[in-house]
């Protein structure tokens, strides 16, 4: 019941979000200068930002942008883990323990700071659209660490199993073996990793976006967005900055929720 | 039974007028420190929270007035600089003691200008002294009377004189020993610093009562706003020395009467272009950065106005050029701002070869007018000021990409490898006198942000410019030095190599239990007058 209310609100969120041009009062970008920290009204329903720029039709645009780019970002980390920890755990020796090594040298960096410094050589004259692009690819290249591990524990099992051994006896080829054999039985564990890592992936733009590192202006996203509540003091404040906050809650949770039942099944 | 009743209120009343009597005995300032001091040596201030402790433990010869901006006498009764500006006499008050009781005389003086001037004591106090090559000698003259020359003419010589605190020659303490109203007492690194009422501080007001009327000062070392402003609102700070125009109006929505806008301050918010000739940027871009009607067409169409009253709401003034209106004697008040504008932009750009496609303006080559401006994350007025000079921007068909980037990746950019387009950044200025931004306006200085480090001017302007700063700072007639630097401003406001955006206001926040405040718009702001502050009874350590 709780999985189906999840994938509910998922997909109600996904359906908002697609339609955010027809729903949106206002561009996400348009300044309405004269009411700059507009609390909410007919016009701004969730009031206006501090360069009065429509609170609602950002969040809209927003989410769009962290749900539609997350899960890019989870398929990419996931494809490589699978590629570097699934073909290491196959191979096994020399290999896994190369491949394993670099992944421990890669679980061990400090993400945020290695996130801000490789972020730091990017090209600084791209559009808004590019660097919302390239803030997820990076979050994607460099996630993949902790899930090629469990990856290659999973390959290691399979290399081992019986029915392999039988497979590899009746002469198929190494790379038959991996793409026909070893990979579809990790898709219950790529399946997890890939809903595993969606929520991290949103929380890590979110993080960004705290810092002012994330998606470039003028575009909107969780992390931008969030950063309106640095230096709240109170909640009844203005109650209506919180809706970003509660949508990512509800977000990520939704996506927990999904995740158990995924796990039960496999 | 009446009579016990009556008792029982003449004892309550003796207590609260004994509580009320601690109270005030044992009145001391509460305020935060942003950054930790590193050292408590008074020649070697290097951050905000070691100038504050200066400034209250620190006695000195000269003061800047911080409402008049007048110099003013404090330790020396008197002065003179000689004609050719290398030599400045003092005659000092008799009869003073450091806090520690040893007597204060002009070997106190020499001693101190000698520790200043020493090459390896590397004191940024003692580099603003440094005129030309050659050694800084004193001459006792009687035992409140000394000469001090300098190898070379200093300009502004003896307002120089309002950093220096005097050290003790003789006492075993060192820098321990002060001439300022407070003493050192306890540093909890982290923590606070305490600052004790100096027993021998010289200065009386006019009932001959001893000052500082303040018993003590702690000084809270907080590097975050928002607890500075929660402790603030609680009653555990007594004043906020500089607050953001957001926290501002924040407190100012349930406290009016806690807050203070002295008005522009000398800060300034200002954009450049990188016209650095070896930069890698495209050179078609360079030639548009290098291009002073470009440079102005983009100074004439950002709104400033709105700048200042979206973005600061209100609490910033448009800037007119490099030096505040608060700065009062060498503002150029001749210089006319920018006026808002974006037609005239692209007239005036379409008259150098510019023209404007279908919403897009290209330059005489067709190429796409676009280009970023770099500022540093986490800086929301900043980052808020280029989202709106974006919008401005693209009234007039340019593209503008706002990139934040972490602090050292801005300046490794804008000083090492040029790997930039345009930047936004502020200048902080604590020095009233041109001579404190000779390393900006040199066009050999390392901080000639548009196009540092040239071997030679690279403009005919910026040769002026040159000329112009030096000749004001070889110069002792402050007339002269005042025609000199008006002229430098307007040459920059003509050329434009930085695009001036607002003067942030100097905004501060004051407890009602503190009397004697009054907000100016120079450092420190709030306690410039920190001998003179009084605590009420009811905010003594109690509350």
């Amino acid at each position: 019941m709780v999985q189906k209310l999840a994938c509910a609100f998922l997909l109600m969120i996904g359906m908002v979000c697609l339609f955010a041009d027809q729903l949106a009062p206002a561009g996400y970008a348009k300044q309405f200068r004269e009411s700059p920290n507009a609390a909410p009204s007919r016009k701004h329903l969730l009031g206006t930002d501090d360069i009065g720029r429509d609170r609602f039709s950002r969040a809209l645009y927003g989410t769009r942008i962290s749900l539609l780019l997350a899960p890019a970002a989870a398929l990419l980390s996931t494809l490589l883990a699978a590629l570097i920890g699934g073909v290491a755990g196959y191979l096994g020796g020399f290999w896994a323990r190369c491949a394993m090594g670099f992944t421990d040298l890669f679980l061990s960096l400090p993400w945020l700071f290695l996130l801000i410094m490789v972020r730091g050589f990017l090209p600084l004259d791209v559009s808004p659209v590019l660097s919302v692009l390239a803030t997820f690819s990076l979050l994607g290249l460099l996630g993949w660490a902790a899930a090629a591990r469990i990856l290659c524990a999973g390959a290691t099992t399979i290399r081992n199993s019986d029915f392999l051994l039988q497979a590899r006896a009746s002469g198929l080829r190494r790379v038959r073996l991996f793409v026909f054999h070893v990979l579809p039985n990790l898709k219950p564990i790529l399946y997890a990793q890939f809903w595993i890592s969606i929520p991290v992936f949103i929380l890590s733009e979110a993080n960004l976006g705290i810092l002012g590192l994330g998606v470039a202006e003028p575009m909107p996203s969780w992390g931008s967005l969030l950063r309106e509540l640095e230096g709240m003091l109170s909640f009844a404040e203005a109650p209506w900055k919180l809706v970003p906050l509660v949508l990512l809650i509800l977000v990520v949770s939704s996506f927990e929720l999904i995740l158990t039942k995924q796990e039960f099944a496999t | 039974m009446m009579r016990h009743r009556v008792l029982g209120r003449l004892i309550l009343i003796t207590f609260l007028c004994l509580g009320s009597t601690f109270a005030r005995s044992e009145t001391e300032l509460r305020f935060c420190l942003r950054t930790e001091p590193k050292n408590l040596n008074p020649l070697l201030v290097s951050n905000d929270a070691e100038e504050t402790i200066r400034y209250l433990t620190g006695g000195v010869l000269v003061r800047v007035n911080r409402q008049t901006q007048q110099l003013e006498p404090e330790l020396a009764e008197s002065w003179n600089v000689s004609k050719d500006g290398r030599q400045i006499t003092f005659k000092l008050r008799q009869g003073i003691a450091f806090s520690d009781g040893t007597p204060f005389s002009a070997a106190d003086v020499a001693y101190t200008v000698q520790q200043l001037m020493d090459p390896a004591l590397h004191s940024a106090t003692g580099d603003a002294f440094r005129s030309g090559a050659g050694t800084v000698s004193t001459k006792i003259l009687a035992s409140n009377h000394l000469a001090i020359t300098f190898p070379a003419p200093v300009a502004g010589l003896d307002r120089l004189f309002d950093q220096v605190a005097i050290l003790s020659s003789q006492s075993p303490k060192k820098e321990g020993a002060v001439l300022g109203p407070f003493v050192v007492a306890e540093y909890k690194p982290g923590a606070s610093v305490l600052l004790k009422r100096n027993p021998n501080y010289w200065k009386k007001d006019s009932r001959s009562r001893r000052l500082p009327y303040l018993d003590s000062i702690r000084l809270d070392i907080q590097p975050n706003r928002d607890i500075e402003l929660l402790h603030f609102k609680r009653g555990e700070l007594d004043l906020i020395n500089s607050l953001d125009s957001e926290y501002f109006d924040r407190l100012a929505s349930t406290s009016p009467n806690l807050v203070h806008d002295a008005g522009p301050s000398l800060d300034s918010e200002q954009m450049w272009f990188n016209e650095v000739g070896n930069a890698p940027i495209p050179a078609y871009k360079r030639t548009w950065f290098r291009s002073t009607d470009f440079r102005r067409a983009i100074a004439q169409a950002i709104n400033r106005e709105d700048l200042s009253r979206v973005v600061f709401n209100g609490h910033a003034e448009p800037a007119i050029g490099p030096v505040s209106p608060a700065n009062k004697f060498w503002f150029n008040d001749k210089l006319n701002p920018y006026p808002y504008d974006p037609e005239g932009a692209l007239k005036k750009l379409q008259l150098v070869g510019f023209r404007l496609e279908n919403g897009v303006l290209r330059d005489r080559d067709g190429n796409k007018v676009e280009f970023s401006i770099v500022t540093n994350a986490g800086n929301r007025y900043r980052e808020r000021m280029a989202v709106m000079i974006q919008q401005d921007l693209q009234k007039v068909g340019i593209k503008v990409s706002v990139v934040t980037l972490d602090f050292p990746s801005l300046i490794e950019r804008i000083t090492q490898s040029f790997n930039y387009e345009a930047a936004i950044l502020g200048l902080t200025n604590v020095d009233l006198d041109p001579n404190g931004q000779m390393n900006v306006w040199l066009s050999s200085a390392e901080n000639h942000q548009w196009n540092p480090a040239q071997k030679s001017p690279e403009t005919v302007w910026e040769a002026e410019i040159d000329r112009l700063m030096r000749a004001q700072a070889s110069s002792i007639d402050p007339r002269k030095r005042k025609e000199s630097f008006d002229r430098v401003q307007a040459i920059v406001m003509e050329q434009a190599p930085f695009i001036y955006l607002v003067n942030r206001n100097a905004l501060s926040a004051i407890s009602t239990s503190l009397h004697g405040a009054s907000p100016v718009v120079l450092r420190p702001q709030t306690y410039w007058n920190a001998d003179q502050l009084t605590l009420s009874a009811e905010s003594g350590r109690g509350r």
